[in-house]
């Protein structure tokens, strides 16, 4: 079963919200990827979202393009992937690891023969940037047979009858995108996050996480004032490149520390999820 | 004659088609499917479109008797579909003019455009600077540094180019980043895509446009030779000159249909640029089709002498044609193709496209083997004075 119900369980119950980082697999290189994901935890991480390495990453920004080339230089793929994860779950049972990527490699891979090799990595939910819930039926009902969940995306330009759509297929949690832009782009409205949020909220039960044009503790804590989850990547990679490699997971510990912190300060009476 | 009517409601051409987006360009593609379905039929929008390809263009184009030619491979005659004689020297205005009307109609003052060789940008500059709408247009830093004239032109028309550094930097990284370019300006901004491509309503809209190619040949053949053709042959790379002279002829059950992909140095070698021949399905920009691509699902890099026909993927109503069967789809390596490119030269005083040479090149292999009286019809795609570079290259000469 997926460990991502349980952790927003959890969450609730301690009235905290959850925290998401976004790190590339195989970025700044393959030896990087488990020890981060252990540090990402040390520091306060409950979801991992890790991102497959593709070579077409159409809807991201040049910071995760970045990422996605360094580790596709070290041939880093979705064979990869499923290797770390089977690896962090040696030290970490606990931790819900979701795959964001691209069709493509799964499809190359085959639905069936991914999801049970996810399943058997210790991997909680997948998303899949380039499926939209009109393309996904058959794909939501492998993951769902293979007990992890299908993680979509919403954004502000999304009708209610979209909405009602992804909550129709969509379990764990959706991932709300603050902006209509790509990954890493700058400013975001809370207010009219939180407006958005509402509309979602009347369609669905489940957690909402937020991300895209969240950079710092202040707009981490100002966002999770009215979602379940704070979704943060593009200055993750970004902290990790101005780091250097030797220095890379030291710097993301410290800076997601730092946003663990800024969101346990603006702890509120949590919603209760039904 | 048998029905077709492809794509679905949803772009579907059967498995192929539909729309692989991330939810951010959802509704921007919603937008446009509703436009375009409002616009399509309509008088107005149909008769302003076919204004601008007849003064603009010039429209419509020959149909022509390589006569010569035919002769000296002493089989099949060859026909060839003038669309070199278009403004800006190819099919791709067709298609932009098309786009661009829309644009206006939707009050976007902003469009942009991906190219790889430069002939879908220029023809996209061409109609900004037409219409007076503000024109950006993304070009794989590769492509900027080889086809240095096509960028000049460009900004002579008043466009701007984005070199594109990330990934291959080429024709497939210049459309991510257009597509990055449209999720984030989405309001003010219209992507005119350059192929039969990209999510619905992109492959049909364009496959729609482009279709004037073989509706006037439909007219031109009988009038020119007392039938249709036995075969109509195009090159393939996107597919949209292919689309267009195909799709018309998709009901004309008796007109064999031949799609020419680029065979780069040769298939066997692994560089090439034959989606359909080599390649298997997958999802990339926004749908599903034949592409070329290594065992964990990334795309790779593509090799053809010509840069029109160099891309990993391909418009998936072919993708839906080859499985069905109605068309066929075949490769011509390099060397044949610049063969055929200096023997239509010599022989017939045109000076094809090097994408267009190739399917120039499968004709002029299959027409010894055939009877005399049979028809093949050539679509000549583009002109190839933006090749001169390359073709002289290869013979050793150096501006």
């Amino acid at each position: 079963m997926s460990r991502i119900q349980p952790v927003f369980e959890r969450l609730s119950r301690e009235r905290r919200k959850a925290l998401i980082p976004f790190v590339t697999a195989g970025d700044p290189s393959p030896a990087h990827t488990v020890p981060l994901m252990h540090a990402l935890v040390e520091a306060g991480a409950d979801v991992i979202e890790l991102g497959v390495p593709f070579s077409d990453p159409m809807a991201d920004g040049p910071v995760v393009q970045r990422a996605s080339e360094r580790a596709l230089r070290q041939r880093v793929g979705l064979e990869a992937v499923l290797g770390f994860v089977a690896e962090f779950r040696r030290r970490d049972d606990r931790t819900a690891v979701v795959l964001m990527g691209y069709a493509n490699p799964i499809e190359a891979m085959g639905a069936e023969r991914f999801a049970a090799r996810a399943q058997a990595a210790g991997v909680d939910g997948v998303l899949v940037v380039d499926y939209p819930p009109e393309e996904s039926a058959a794909f939501a009902g492998v993951v769902r047979a293979h007990g992890m969940d299908l993680i979509f995306l919403l954004a502000p330009t999304s009708t209610d009858a979209r909405i009602a759509e992804v909550a129709r297929l969509a379990s764990g949690y959706i991932y709300y995108v603050s902006l209509t832009g790509v990954t890493g782009a700058a400013t975001l409205d809370v207010s009219d996050v939180a407006a958005r949020l509402a509309a979602i909220r009347a369609q669905t039960s489940l957690p909402l996480g937020v991300g895209f044009g969240i950079r710092d503790a202040a707009s981490a804590h100002a966002v999770a004032r009215v979602a379940d989850a704070v979704v943060i990547g593009s200055k993750i990679i970004q902290e990790m490149e101005e780091a250097g490699t030797d220095a890379a997971i030291e710097r993301a510990r410290r800076f997601v520390a730092s946003i663990r912190a800024a969101l346990d300060a603006g702890a509120e009476p949590a919603r209760a999820h039904a | 004659m048998q029905m077709y009517d492809l794509p679905d409601s949803r772009g579907h051409f059967g498995p192929y088609g539909g729309v692989f987006v991330a939810e951010t360009l959802v509704h921007a593609l919603e937008e446009l499917r509703a436009a375009y379905a409002r616009y399509r039929d309509d008088p107005e929008f149909r008769a302003e479109f076919g204004y601008e390809l007849e003064h603009f263009v010039g429209r419509p184009s020959p149909v022509y008797h390589a006569k010569r030619w035919s002769e000296r491979l002493g089989g099949a005659q060859i026909y060839l579909k003038r669309e070199d004689l278009n403004h800006t020297g190819a099919h791709k205005v067709n298609n932009t003019i098309g786009q661009a009307l829309l644009a206006r109609r939707m009050g976007k003052p902003r469009v942009i455009a991906e190219t790889g060789a430069g002939q879908h940008g220029v023809a996209t500059a061409t109609v900004a600077a037409r219409y007076g709408m503000e024109c950006v247009v993304y070009m794989g830093s590769e492509d900027v540094k080889r086809q240095v004239q096509n960028v000049y032109r460009m900004k002579l028309l008043g466009a701007t180019v984005v070199p594109v550094e990330s990934g291959s930097r080429t024709l497939k990284d210049a459309l991510n980043e257009a597509m990055r370019d449209w999720v984030t300006n989405v309001r003010d901004t219209f992507y005119i895509i350059g192929t039969v491509a990209g999510p619905h309503p992109y492959p049909m809209m364009v496959r729609d446009f482009q279709s004037v190619i073989g509706k006037e040949c439909i007219e031109q053949m009988p009038r020119m030779c007392g039938r249709q053709p036995d075969m109509v042959i195009a090159c393939v790379g996107g597919g949209s000159n292919a689309m267009g002279i195909f799709y018309p002829y998709i009901p004309y059950d008796s007109v064999e249909l031949v799609g020419v992909e680029a065979g780069g140095e040769g298939v066997a070698t692994g560089r090439h640029a034959a989606s359909l021949s080599a390649g298997v399905p997958g999802v990339l920009h926004g749908n599903r089709t034949y592409l070329l691509q290594d065992a964990d699902g990334q795309i790779v890099e593509t090799h053809s002498i010509s840069a029109g026909l160099d891309y990993p993927g391909v418009g998936p109503e072919h993708a839906w044609l080859k499985d069905s069967g109605r068309a066929r789809y075949v490769t011509i390596d390099d060397a044949e193709a610049l063969a055929a490119f200096h023997d239509c030269c010599r022989l017939e005083g045109i000076i094809p496209a090097l994408e267009s040479s190739h399917a120039l090149a499968y004709a002029a292999k299959i027409a010894p083997t055939l009877p005399r009286e049979r028809i093949l019809l050539v679509n000549l795609s583009g002109r190839g004075d933006k090749d001169m570079h390359t073709v002289a290259e290869k013979s050793g000469i150096r501006f």
